[in-house]
């Protein structure tokens, strides 16, 4: 059922994220102050703004699941949840390279904005043993959206206070008083951050699909089987 | 800092590229192992399942052999009502 429209999906993924790398290498203008490394802007940003909006729809999963205790919504919770940490990994690892690039270190402790993103990061990474510690499914289930409600609530409220603290060295590209980026690097940006959102959604739907497909085999194996 | 030139920048540029292509492929490779697996239980399924058929079959035919008249048939039928 989850694998309705996934070739579709694909092939849209495939055709946005193609797009986004001739216009990143050849429409987008280079940066007055960074020059090429700037390039990596494109693919670090939305794969972060993806990671925090897919902690979030996991979020909203996880109350779907509590308030109506279908365990669908706790499957599409976990998969949010994991694809978005996958891409959390992409995250830590561009930004790095970028942080080498740009500021000569590969990590700044006394930067908010990656020192928050790493405690996001790692507040999530341990959804995993907290889930597979309890073994009922029900309250795995139940324990795995709790989990994932509060921690969702803090991702908003972590970016809030990133926005209000002083940043050192990391740049506030949207919404400055100086008016953020030029159109051509507006648009580069908007469809690079469409195909990395669509990429996510077909990872999702992927995985959903294939976790699916398992649960009916299992079904189908326990009624073949003699008892 | 001031901005690294092109061949030292395309270094840094081509590294945070390759990180997000080798991070999908390996996604990709788990998911076809993991494709690979319910295929596999998918085929023993299969199997399963037309040797329990063949075996209801076979168990059919057995008891069928016997009056394979279409007459014959009809008669034991009528009977078994």
């Amino acid at each position: 059922m989850y694998g309705k429209g996934l070739r579709a999906l694909s092939i849209a993924t495939v055709a946005a994220i193609a797009l986004a790398l001739a216009l990143v290498f050849f429409f987008a203008p280079l940066d007055a102050d960074q020059g090429f490394v700037q390039k990596i802007f494109y693919l670090h940003v939305p794969l972060a703004i993806t990671a925090l909006a897919g902690f979030m729809v996991g979020a909203v999963h996880a109350i779907r699941h509590l308030r109506s205790g279908d365990r669908s919504h706790d499957a599409r919770s976990y998969v949010s949840i994991h694809t978005s940490i996958i891409f959390g990994v992409g995250v830590l690892i561009t930004g790095s390279i970028w942080a080498k690039a740009s500021w000569g270190h590969w990590w700044v402790w006394d930067e908010p904005t990656l020192v928050s993103f790493l405690i996001v990061f790692l507040l999530y990474a341990t959804y995993y043993p907290f889930r597979y510690a309890i073994e009922d499914p029900e309250r795995q289930a139940r324990y795995a959206s709790v989990f994932a409600v509060t921690a969702g609530a803090f991702v908003p409220l972590n970016f809030l206070a990133v926005r209000l603290a002083e940043s050192l060295v990391h740049p506030r590209v949207f919404a400055t008083a100086e008016g953020g980026m030029p159109p051509k690097m507006w648009l580069t940006f908007v469809v690079s951050l469409a195909g990395i959102a669509l990429l996510w959604v077909t990872l999702v739907k992927f995985e959903l699909t294939a976790k699916s497909a398992s649960a009916h085999l299992s079904r189908l194996r326990r009624a073949l089987e003699p008892a | 800092m001031p901005a690294l030139p092109l061949d030292e920048a395309g270094k840094y540029v081509a590294g945070a590229y390759v990180v997000f292509v080798v991070l999908i492929l390996i996604y990709v490779a788990i998911m076809a192992a993991k494709l690979q697996r319910l295929e596999r239980e998918l085929r023993e399924l299969a199997g399963f399942a037309e040797q329990r058929s063949g075996r209801r079959d076979s168990r059919e035919a057995t008891r069928e052999t016997p009056n394979r008249d279409p007459e014959v048939t009809a008669v034991a039928e009528e009977m078994r009502r």
